[in-house]
């Protein structure tokens, strides 16, 4: 049985009916025990321990073409089985959704760090000294764009947008702020590596990968190796964080696949750590325009936002720099520019929040610059400039408790607490600020399926190909099945991350839990139409809780009126919903710093992050979501960037070492408030996205307290200490 | 990494004599191993001294302190008579690597750690201390890290060790073994060498040269101090580190041993800035005048010169700090 819920209209809150209140309740993940015992097998450790290795060896140039592999030099050396240089190799990973492969053909070189060659061996260590020792040679090309500047951007015409008239409106304002931010590339740093195994049998293959979005993966897979995608099958049951990085096939998967066929036995390939910084996916650097005109009471009567940013030559996506920028703020007059650099750099991406991530940094900074300069409170800033309807396409939004966020949030920091003059709060050595910025992520609903099935003892399975990156997808699929067929916890059995199962939205964009789980929603509610038929009564006359079915005063077990198990395949599909509302989720972040008046060295004092994201399905992960996107967002202020030679292009921090994300000292005590809210356009849950939200603003907070506490304004990221130092006083 | 012969040591003799046919020594591995599996390092032999006997920390018959090449970081830094009496040790050891790196990284194993230059790890670059005569990549690429103090016209790599900087403020010496059975002791300052022309060339260690211990003199007394200035609060390499050992008397300063971390390819200690400070009245004048000649010689490369007026600024700050301790 299937059914099938287009979301054409806004939907009743059915969740909120239910007898049990599973749902929303501080739930651990279920495979957390698993993981941190290391009882969860990752894609790598999956084989027995027979298979052959695999490890790539990499351009050593940024642009031209491959003349020559010395295959036969390392075929030679002890172990190796194969040197796969097949035109099917990757270039680069796939986009995330793609589909369909990305650039393939190891020989025309576009990037320093490229995958040209795998080479195969008995062992690891074999394969990667044979790596290592591969002789390639190169016809160089004289035009390599290693950095920006190096190459004429492109312009994306859609995203060249005016309305009204910016110019004038900033020669008319009362104040204004015209401000440049430049943001770093940067790079996911998942903890597991990308890894694959590759089983053929016959013409069937079984990939274990380590993957976000298992449908599209699947087809990206099968074209790029040109087999039928009905062949494939990828299983990812357990990931160990993506964040982006893992949204479409990589090199490691395609070149363990061809290995795997050529060899006629199953091949592991697990990318080291530099190859992770070199040859996945990074987050573009940025250059941002920020102009802002205000009237004389702070009220926005224009915003500006142009956007440069770069890709390699061939690939669709680039950072969309302003994605938030166009329904947070209002005012009359609008302009955007969108420029992309072609680069011979590593393939960009996404990576967590791509647009707002590095947008809000440049848009929040310039509103606490403008706040400044116009004397008023940056939370009252924010809370007058907030459009009743979206300020471009005139849309109601949804649920929007963005003004509550940023007044309670402030209430909770003690935000009043701030002396709006920097520079004047001193703790010993130590400058002290407060800093503050908005939250603001878009929300989207992708088509998934799921099957449930309520077995006829009173347990429940779910089935989908939906991933848990870490994020609690197990727990709330579960949560949501328990909810709604009224079962413990414990009787619901969650299986994801195999392409065998029905096909969901995969894990993205922040869509995953809203969609996967509207899904098994949609499945559930079926099942219970089913059983109240069965029963002779109306669905929402009936109640199910604790694995029990009440009628007439009576409780009965599930187990005593099933006598067969009730099986539903659940569809969502998004509809009007999605275009005739605005749908966003919002916050207001707060931060304290500690800013060395010797070093320029900023600590974290303390962080606060409030936020409306309609209903919060599990508080606990939802918690920790909001946590790794304001930790996201310290990095972002204070530590991460990823670091091209100006003569290659060249990756020169390539390992953890170097590229600093934030570690636990980093870290302060960090709160999070939710509010509640509702929202009947997103889904049947009434759920917004909330994986990247916690990152949107965070880092803003961050540098706005450091100008707080210091009166140094670094707009280019991130604020280490040899930016924050010329301002500092003399000691 | 390439295919590799091991041996464990059964004794300093043995180890030396392994390690003048040619082996590598590995004690802790924590730099060692990273370094085989880039092929940085490719030894075709290893001797593992990690069961000799060289893990104690014990008294000099001159009252100092003798610790062993094979005491982990992590023992070195709790050790009662360390942190009562080399406070600078103890909070220099602390202030380095990870814990897990620390209960793994072994004395003589810290001293000899190879610099962080993103160059010297890549293979694929150019690189005078890792193929001489390739050239240096590390000049007018990302420096950040690098020295501005000691350098040469083919390397500008800066020593790593956050330890080394301490003992090298307490006058710690460095006792050898050598493959003709010889002991040796040196002092620190003459154990690593400036690049110069030769930034391959890092110790005056020879083939078959074991470290077996470090001998710190009888406590200094005074203030201790240690500093560490980087990009984030653990896990991070120096951008500039000071350790202080400053004793006040009658208003003045009567002795203080400065030295500083990540400045240079070595250790650095200058002695015309402890002359200048010795004897005198603390004032931020004078500690303006010690950093000066600090830094007469300071060189930045780009994106390492900010590093010139953040060791001027932790020099005084560290120096104003430990004097108002031992007032």
């Amino acid at each position: 049985m299937t059914a099938h819920l287009k979301l054409d209209k806004p939907q009743s809150d059915r969740l909120g009916d239910m007898a049990q209140g599973v749902i929303g309740r501080e739930t651990p993940r279920r495979e957390g025990p698993l993981k941190v015992t290391g009882r969860a097998p990752y894609a790598a450790e999956v084989g027995d321990g027979t298979e052959a290795v695999g490890v790539f060896a990499r351009a050593t140039i940024a642009k031209g073409k491959v003349t020559k592999i010395g295959l036969d030099a390392v075929r030679a050396l002890p172990g190796v089985c194969a040197v796969i240089t097949d035109e099917r190799l990757l270039r680069n990973p796939a986009q995330g959704t793609a589909n369909t492969a990305p650039v393939q053909g190891g020989r025309d070189v576009a990037y320093f760090g490229q995958p040209i060659a795998l080479v195969v061996a008995e062992t690891y260590e074999q394969a990667r000294h044979a790596a290592h020792g591969l002789e390639i040679a190169y016809d160089a090309a004289e035009d390599a764009a290693v950095t920006p500047e190096d190459a004429e951007p492109e312009s994306l015409e859609s995203k060249q947008i005016d309305i009204g008239d910016l110019d004038t409106a900033m020669s008319h304002a009362a104040h204004s702020m015209d401000a440049t931010y430049t943001t770093p590339s940067q790079n996911s740093a998942a903890m597991e590596p990308h890894a694959s195994i590759a089983v053929w049998k016959g013409d069937e293959l079984t990939l274990h990968g380590s993957y976000q979005m298992l449908k599209f993966n699947r087809n990206e897979l099968a074209d790029s190796l040109g087999v039928d995608p009905e062949k494939v099958q990828i299983k990812s049951p357990y990931v160990g964080g993506g964040f982006g990085s893992k949204l479409g096939i990589a090199p490691e998967a395609v070149g363990a696949a061809l290995a795997a066929k050529e060899l006629g036995r199953a091949v592991r390939v697990v990318l080291t750590r530099p190859q992770v910084f070199e040859a996945t996916m990074r987050r573009s650097e940025t250059r941002q325009r920020v102009r802002l005109a205000a009237d004389a009471d702070g009220k926005l009567t224009g915003i500006g936002h142009s956007a440069w940013v770069s890709n390699l030559v061939g690939e669709a996506f680039s950072e969309p720099v302003a994605q938030a920028t166009h329904f947070t703020y209002g005012g009359a007059n609008r302009s955007y520019r969108h420029l992309i650099h072609r680069v011979n750099r590593t393939c960009a991406g996404s990576m967590r929040a791509p647009g707002e991530a590095v947008g809000m940094l440049a848009l929040e900074n310039a509103m606490d610059e403008l706040a400044h300069a116009a004397g008023v409170d940056p939370v009252e800033l924010r809370l007058k400039n907030i459009p009743d309807r979206h300020p471009e396409d005139d849309k109601p939004y949804s649920s929007r408790r963005f003004a509550d966020c940023l007044t309670e949030g402030a209430r909770a920091f003690g935000w009043h607490k701030r002396n709006p003059t920097p520079g004047q709060t001193r703790d010993g050595e130590w400058l002290i600020g407060l800093g503050m910025a908005s939250a603001a992520r878009g929300n989207i609903l992708s088509e998934s399926h799921a099957r449930v099935t309520l077995h006829s003892d009173g347990t429940a399975t779910v089935e989908t190909d939906m991933t848990d990156i870490g994020t609690g997808t197990y727990t709330i699929l579960g949560q949501i099945t328990a909810e709604m067929l009224g079962l413990p916890l414990d009787r619901v059995n969650v299986a994801l991350g195999d392409t065998a199962f029905p096909p969901a939205s995969g894990s993205g964009g922040s869509w995953g839990a809203g969609s996967s789980g509207s899904a098994v929603f949609v499945a559930c509610q079926n099942i219970r139409a089913a059983l109240a038929e069965k029963l002779g009564m109306e669905e929402d006359q009936l109640t199910l809780t604790e694995g029990s079915v009440i009628r007439n005063n009576t409780r009965e077990p599930l187990s005593a009126v099933l006598d067969d198990d009730l099986t539903v395949e659940g569809h969502i599909e998004p509809g009007d919903t999605s275009e005739e509302v605005q749908q966003a989720a919002f916050g207001a972040h707060f931060a304290e710093v500690a800013v060395s008046a010797v070093t320029g060295e900023t600590r974290v004092r303390r962080m606060l992050g409030c936020f409306a994201a309609g209903r919060i399905l599990n508080e606990q992960t939802a918690r920790s979501q909001c946590h790794g996107g304001m930790i996201f967002g310290i990095g972002a202020a204070l530590t991460e960037e990823l670091v091209h030679d100006p003569r290659d292009g060249h990756i020169v921090n390539h390992n953890l070492a170097e590229y600093h994300v934030p570690v636990n000292l980093d870290i302060p005590q960090l709160e999070v408030m939710f509010l509640e809210e509702r929202d009947a356009h997103a889904n049947p849950l009434q759920s917004k996205g909330i994986g990247e939200l916690g990152i949107s603003g965070a880092g803003a907070a961050v540098t706005n307290a450091i100008f707080n506490a210091t009166g140094v304004r670094v707009r280019d990221y991130p604020a280490t200490l040899d930016k924050v130092l010329p301002g500092l006083p003399d000691i | 990494m390439r295919a590799f012969d091991y041996a464990r040591a059964t004794s300093a003799t043995d180890a030396t004599a392994k390690a003048a046919a040619g082996a590598t020594i590995i004690a802790g591995g924590t730099n060692l191993l990273d370094l085989m599996k880039l092929e940085v390092m490719a030894p075709e032999q290893i001797v593992d001294i990690n069961r000799l006997d060289m893990n104690r920390i014990e008294h000099t018959e001159s009252g100092g302190l003798r610790i062993g090449a094979l005491v982990t970081n992590s023992d070195l830094a709790v050790h009662p008579v360390v942190r009562r009496d080399y406070a600078v040790l103890s909070r220099a050891l602390l202030a380095g690597a990870s814990g897990q790196l620390r209960n793994k990284a072994t004395t003589g194993g810290n001293l000899l750690q190879r610099t962080r230059c993103g160059y010297f790890y890549d293979t694929a670059m150019p690189c005078n201390k890792r193929e001489p005569g390739t050239g240096c990549q590390a000049r007018d690429g990302f420096n950040r890290i690098l020295a501005i103090l000691g350098t040469s016209e083919h390397c500008i790599a800066t020593h790593p060790s956050d330890m080394a900087v301490a003992m090298r403020a307490l006058d710690a010496e460095v006792e050898i073994e050598s493959a003709t059975g010889i002991a040796r002791t040196i002092p620190l300052v003459d154990l690593h060498v400036l690049p110069g022309e030769t930034p391959h060339i890092e110790t005056t260690l020879d083939e078959g040269d074991l470290i077996t211990a470090v001998i710190l003199p009888p406590p200094p007394g005074g203030v201790h101090r240690y500093r560490k200035v980087r990009d984030r609060s653990s896990y991070a390499f120096a951008l500039v580190s000071v350790a202080a050992v400053l004793r006040i008397e009658s208003g003045k300063i009567a002795s203080c041993a400065l030295a500083f971390g990540g400045l240079a390819p070595k250790p650095w200690r200058v002695a015309k800035v402890e002359d200048a400070l010795t004897g005198q009245e603390p004032s931020p004048e004078i500690f303006d005048k010690a950093a000066d000649i600090l830094l007469a010689d300071a060189k930045g490369y780009g994106a390492n010169d900010f590093k010139i007026p953040l060791a001027r600024r932790t020099l005084k700050a560290v120096l104003r700090e430990s004097v108002e301790a031992a007032q």
